[in-house]
């Protein structure tokens, strides 16, 4: 909670209030009125709350939480079920049947006044406690046409309602897994999980919206690769996803691509590669490049952090040492060659100035690395994923070949059974911010493409069903982090980065209707043979987990109730993302404006010159004490030093300072061999 | 030390700083055995003779009193007898000197003959016709050893100011008797040739002992074969690569990684030039289309992070391929921190801070003189941040950096002048081989930081044991080399162009007071520095070759390649089904993230995959490797295990 509030007090008022997006501000409510569900004022009047009282309402429920309980208590009416309820929050294992959610149709007359619609996309919650990331408190939610319409006690609704009993349960935002690989093509096959079962089993994880990645073949269009993903996505997501695009190849038509997709394609994070030497490598100069073109145009690096020259030399090692198996895998990938990629991409993030997102952060040295460059205020976000949480490497010396090839993913997970408990306490502690699965699964006949080498088994793990359950049995009950954490880890902080909030990842008016009804007290075994996906494989195996969802509710839709799902794929809509989120851009452009830079104004130099061969790629002496080339071409240094006019001597391309930002008054304040004489010593 | 009332007991601690000799017979100067017949005294005897030393040191008091000054005296009358061939005799007494090496100080005197010493003790018995040097209780060290210069070294036509004649001048002045330059060849040009080149220019113009490090600017297999010459046959043992130079000298990582491999199976020292080629082009270019192009240029585009990180990926391949590392020119703090934390972790490496970075700092980038600017360009570039010399300083005390070097490279303004318009241009290189010894003495030694035996360590034994000339150099013991230095801490000078031995025109710590210095050097037993004047002999200096494999170094290096044998784990054979695979050139596959690197496609055909699995002998392309067969004996095919089982 403390790295949230470290946030809102960050983020400052800079835009009109209309503009400013609730929540990302601050703790202090702007507003006198709109308590703490605040919705009030409107909602009475029309029963639907139209979106430009988002604002209004959603600011009023950022009442500062000192107040939150006795509002809380006096908002509440007598009869109110949340009352009721509470005390059997206190006591949750004693009376487990009752504790169920109850469902109930609308009945009788109800039914009546609610004609047409039979199956209504209307829907109440009642007595849940309302769980975000700043706050938790007890109120009903009236949601229609997939929006929240309405939050707080004794709201009038219109009749014919689905009405859910939460009886005191929490309800939480929606999960989003801002890391997935749906229908990824992989040499001619695909993984197991397409969209339909994919996203699929992303609700019954609690899971409600997914961002998938776009992996465009290097040399082939962004774009194209794009439009393939939507069009598979689009026929058969059963919620809502997004989409990240990898930048697998660079140049300028590429730049021009990237610059159409955060335009008009809602992408704003772009995820490049420094593992996969010769494939989709790309190196510090195309980094340089990408990273200072994304933070120009608003957009989110991200980076799957691994050196990938070292990991390419190591490989071929181990097939020399006669390694073949799964092991040989992580042999390959030693944990410092992920940290030292993610140094790396710091520096070069923090060199242009752009908001730095490390996909997979598998190790603890990789956490350890982020942690401290954001003490040192680089804008970094780290998002370990599923595996890395709750498991670890040690399965890769399995001797069940099909097992341990079915952890392979990269970077690989770490041997050091110590890693996840380590990277859920930074994930508590926010030093680590998001949480995803990387799902991508392969069969075991898939995997077995690299029987005998391990360089082909392809990569990837499952994880978006067990993501939330995960978190919470391992943070959650472990004590590390309380509920809010707990959504700001698995939604909110995803939908701040993505510019997706407070749509999504908050339970306010205007949101979308994308909740869960968490039972912190079941508890179920992972096992492959009742999981979601289509992987014979389950990473988490034989895990037992405390926590699961009750209810899924995506789209204002029921998907999930009683271990039933009710998904429709097809149903899912693509979410666009804007450009500039402000959890990632506020900082940065407030040091973009104090990052410029300033020349000494100096004399001009009058001295003698020497005469010195210029040099030739590779071709003439020097050393240490020699410069970069880039600047090539060869100046004529004595025609520049008696310019007048400050236009200085022609320059080859590599240096575009001919239209001279040079500023002139500096050549001109002091005439040629006057005043002062900047080659005199002293 | 200098008060009268203090040298007794100042001198009955001497020589007691080691409580244990190590050995039972040589202890302290240990090759004693057979020097203890020619009447030196051994190490026995010195813990004993510390009484009779009170009273010697006292006798001496009375001298000290008078003028500071070394007597030297020339042997006289019978003495010059019984002499009779060499009138300039390379015959040396240094009495009453207090001895400091790394590990202890104590009071002995020193006989050296031929370049060598051949005695250390009390009451030496030497030949008629010595030279002796009274050194009134003043501390005798190690000559310094300066571990980077770059003198004669060409650029782009050009070549630095100093040459070996001029900067070992410098150096001896300040108390270096030896020097190990860099040879840079260009790319394209054999290491041989450029090898062949600096020896030339070396053996005839410098005045005191060299060796040489050899620059990798670029890799192939010739390279390696090079390398291995120059490690065999040359006495090379340490060579350079290069993280920065984009398109000249910059190699890749996975050049670097089979760079550093070579260099370990070598037994030499893998020494970087730490810093992030690639960003530095591009952020010198934001920068010069900024307008900014004068030296403060240099410094904006090379951040301090940027040294950072590639001290930290050369750290990385190091430690993936169990070289010892050497980062040269460590600049900055966050580098310096780097290499700190890596050594914590237990990796080999040693960072190198130069005079420059431990003396004077980058604000001066900004001076409104461009000459003055300019003369401080280097790189990595000084640290804007004023703390560091004292961060740098701080570390180099406590060991967490071991060896020093001056990165000596100085340009004339008008060679400098070449990048007036553009500090791209502006060649790099400061000064500081003269200065090195004195300033660090003023800057740790003086303000408390380390003691005089930290200081010998820092400015040659460290360097002498990473480069395996131990202990020939950076120690006083008999059958070592006779470079010493009497040193004066007391003495007072302000550094200045004006009165240095280097060519150029700006000294980068001009007006720099600094409290120590040498009184006396000797370089390979001859009197080099004497009186403030310098008796140096152009062409004197001898090639120093070292051998690989320094035990420093390796010790661990060696303990580790045995321990990090990896095993694969032998499991049965899979006989599920195997998904198809489009065999498909590299470009065309559609793969993503969980895609491995194609990197080992090229060069490995596609392996006939059945056959592996059938082949009983164990016979295969890559056989002498330590597959063991069990792996595949053990689990018939298609027999016991079926690995494909879930569960």
């Amino acid at each position: 909670m403390a790295e949230r509030r470290g946030n809102w007090d960050k983020a400052e008022d800079d835009l009109p209030v209309y503009l400013a997006r609730p929540g990302t501000a601050d703790q202090v409510p702007r507003q006198k009125h709109g308590g703490l569900f605040c919705s009030v004022e409107g909602a009475y009047e029309s029963k639907t709350i139209d979106f430009d009282a988002l604002s209004v309402g959603q600011r009023g429920s950022r009442t500062p939480r000192t107040t939150k309980r006795d509002t809380g208590l006096e908002a509440r009416s007598p009869a109110s079920d949340c009352k009721s309820s509470s005390p059997r929050l206190e006591r949750p294992a004693a009376s487990r049947d009752s504790a169920r959610v109850e469902i109930r149709a609308a009945a009788g007359k109800e039914v009546l006044q609610n004609l047409p619609d039979e199956k209504s996309d209307r829907l109440l919650i009642k007595g849940g406690r309302i769980v975000n990331d700043d706050q938790s408190f007890c109120a009903d939610i009236y949601m229609e046409d997939g929006l929240i319409k309405q939050i707080g006690d004794n709201l009038i609704v219109p009749g014919g309602v689905k009405t859910i009993e939460a009886n005191g349960k929490m309800v939480i935002p929606g999960g989003i897994d801002i890391h997935t690989h749906f229908q990824m093509p992989y040499r001619g096959t695909t993984t197991v999980d397409d969209f339909t079962q994919g996203s699929k089993a992303a609700l019954a994880g609690g899971t409600t919206m997914i961002v998938d990645h776009v992996i465009p073949e290097p040399g082939s269009s962004l774009i194209e690769a794009y439009d393939q993903w939507r069009q598979w996505a689009d026929e058969k997501a059963c919620c809502d996803y997004s989409l990240h695009v990898d930048v697998t190849h660079w140049n300028d038509s590429v730049k021009q691509e990237v610059n159409t997709l955060i335009k008009d394609k809602g992408v704003n994070s772009f995820q490049v590669y420094m593992a996969y030497k010769d494939y989709y490598q790309m190196s510090n100069s195309e980094l340089y490049e990408i990273f200072t073109f994304l933070a120009e145009n608003g957009g989110i690096a991200q980076v799957h952090a691994e050196n990938g020259e070292i990991i390419a030399e190591e490989q071929a090692r181990m097939l020399q040492m006669g390694i073949t198996g799964p092991e040989g895998h992580v042999l390959s990938r030693p944990e410092e060659l992920e940290a030292e990629a993610v140094f790396r991409a710091i520096t070069i993030a923090s060199q242009t100035n752009c908001p730095l997102y490390v996909t997979r952060v598998m190790s603890k040295s990789a956490a350890d690395i982020i942690s401290q460059a954001r003490k040192k205020g680089n804008v970094v976000f780290g998002e370990p994923i599923t595996a890395s949480l709750g498991t670890d490497g040690t399965h890769y010396w399995s001797k069940n070949w099909a097992k341990a090839a079915s952890f392979v993913t990269s970077p690989p997970l770490s041997p050091d059974p110590t890693t996840p408990d380590y990277l859920n306490t930074l994930l508590a502690s926010g030093d680590l911010n998001v949480t995803g699965s990387a799902h991508c699964t392969f069969s075991v006949a898939q995997k077995a493409i690299g029987k005998d080498d391990f360089t082909q088994i392809p990569e990837g793990v499952n994880g978006v069903e067990e993501r939330m359950a995960l978190i919470w049995d391992k943070a959650v009950t472990s004590g590390k982090m309380d509920e809010n954490m707990f959504v700001a880890v698995t939604s909110t902080n995803a939908a701040k980065i993505l510019n997706l909030y407070p749509r999504k990842g908050r339970i306010a008016v205007g949101s979308d209707a994308d909740l869960v009804i968490w039972d912190s007290d079941s508890v179920h075994t992972i096992t492959a043979k009742t999981h979601n996906s289509a992987a014979e494989y389950n990473v988490f195996e034989g895990m037992e987990l405390r926590g699961a969802p009750l209810v899924v509710i995506c789209q204002g839709k029921i998907v999930l109730e009683d271990g039933t799902m009710h998904a429709t794929s097809g149903v899912g809509r693509f979410i666009p993302c804007s450009p500039f989120p402000d959890f990632a851009y506020k900082r940065v452009k407030a040091r973009k404006q104090l990052a410029v830079l300033r020349a000494v104004p100096r004399g001009m130099y009058d001295g003698p010159v020497s005469e010195f061969s210029p040099m030739s790629r590779g071709g003439t002496p020097s050393a240490s004490a020699r410069t970069s080339p880039t600047k090539q071409p060869v100046r004529n240094l004595h025609q520049s030093g008696f310019s007048l006019a400050g236009n200085p001597a022609p320059r080859g391309p590599p240096t575009p300072d001919d239209i001279p930002i040079r500023p002139a008054g500096r050549r001109i304040v002091v005439p040629p061999g006057g005043r002062s004489n900047i080659t005199s010593l002293s | 030390m200098s008060t009268a009332g203090e040298v007794p007991i100042f001198f009955k601690t001497m020589g007691s700083d080691s409580p244990k000799p190590r050995q039972k017979f040589c202890g302290m100067f240990c090759p004693v055995e057979g020097s203890s017949d020619n009447k030196t005294l051994d190490f026995d005897a010195l813990s004993s003779t510390k009484g009779k030393s009170d009273g010697r040191v006292i006798d001496r008091q009375t001298d000290i009193s008078q003028p500071r000054k070394v007597e030297i005296r020339e042997s006289t009358g019978k003495e010059a007898l019984q002499n009779l061939d060499d009138k300039r005799s390379d015959r040396l007494l240094i009495k009453g000197a207090k001895i400091v090496n790394d590990d202890q100080s104590f009071c002995a005197d020193i006989y050296m003959e031929d370049g060598v010493i051949k005695q250390i003790g009390e009451n030496l018995i030497v030949p008629g016709g010595v030279k002796t040097i009274d050194a009134h209780g003043r501390m005798l060290m190690p000559g310094g050893i300066d571990v980077h210069t770059r003198f004669q070294m060409p650029d782009r036509g050009m070549t630095s100011a100093d040459d070996f004649y001029q900067g070992t001048r410098a150096a001896l002045a300040g108390g270096t008797t030896m020097i190990i330059d860099h040879v840079v060849p260009e790319p394209g040009v054999s290491l041989m040739s450029a090898f062949d080149q600096w020896r030339e220019w070396a053996d005839s113009k410098s005045c005191c002992d060299y060796s040489l490090h050899v620059d990798i600017t670029e890799w192939h297999k010739g390279i390696q074969e090079e390398m291995e010459t120059l490690v065999k046959d040359h006495g090379v043992n340490s060579f350079l690569v290069y993280l920065a130079y984009k398109d000249v000298f910059q190699l890749t990582d996975s050049q670097v990684y089979e760079v550093f491999g070579v260099i370990r199976d070598l037994g030499a020292i893998a020494q970087v030039h730490a810093e992030n080629g690639d960003i530095v082009a591009e952020e010198q270019r934001r920068i010069l289309e900024q307008g900014i192009t004068g030296p403060e240029g240099h410094v904006l585009s090379r951040p301090e992070e940027v040294e950072a990180e590639a001290v930290n990926r050369s750290v990385t391949v190091a430690n993936q391929t169990n070289c010892p590392l050497y980062i040269t020119k460590v600049m900055s703090k966050s580098a310096a921190d780097v290499i700190a934390q890596a050594r914590k972790k237990g990796t080999v490496v040693y960072g190198e801070p130069i005079t420059a970075s431990l003396g004077t700092d980058g604000s001066h980038y900004w001076s409104k003189n461009w000459a003055k600017a300019a003369a401080y360009v280097t790189s990595p570039p000084l640290s804007p941040d004023p703390t560091t010399p004292d961060y740098l300083n701080s570390l180099l005390s406590c060991g967490d950096l071991q060896v020093t070097g001056s990165a000596h490279c100085p340009f004339n303004t008008s060679q400098r002048a070449v990048g007036k318009d553009d500090f791209s241009l502006i060649p790099e290189g400061v000064n500081g081989t003269e200065e090195r010894m004195s300033l660090i003495w003023d800057k740790c030694v003086v303000t408390g930081k380390m003691d005089e035996n930290q200081f010998v360590a820092v400015t040659s034994t460290n360097a002498a044991k990473i480069f395996n000339l131990y202990p020939r150099k950076g120690r006083i013991s008999v059958g070592s080399d006779a470079d010493l230095v009497l040193w004066d801490p007391d003495i007072t000078k302000i550094i200045s162009a004006k009165s240095h031995n280097s060519t150029v025109e700006y000294n980068i710590f001009e007006g720099t007071e600094v409290r120590g210095g040498p009184l006396v050097v000797i370089s390979q037993g001859k009197i080099v520095l004497e009186d403030g004047n310098l008796h140096t002999t152009e062409g004197s200096g001898r090639y120093v070759a070292r051998k690989p494999f320094p035990d420093y170094v390796y010790k661990r290096i060696k303990a580790r390649s045995r321990l990090a044998e990896l095993r694969g784990v032998p499991r049965g054979l899979y006989d599920g089904p195997v998904c198809e695979v489009s065999v498909t050139p590299k470009t065309m596959t559609p793969a993503s993230s969980a895609k491995t690197s194609p990197a080992k496609q090229p060069s490995q055909p596609v392996r006939n995959l059945h056959q592996s699995g059938f082949s009983l002998s164990g016979a295969q392309i890559d056989d002498n490797v330590p597959r063991r067969n069990t792996q595949r004996i053990v689990a018939p095919p298609g027999g016991r295990a079926n690995i494909t089982s879930l569960g």
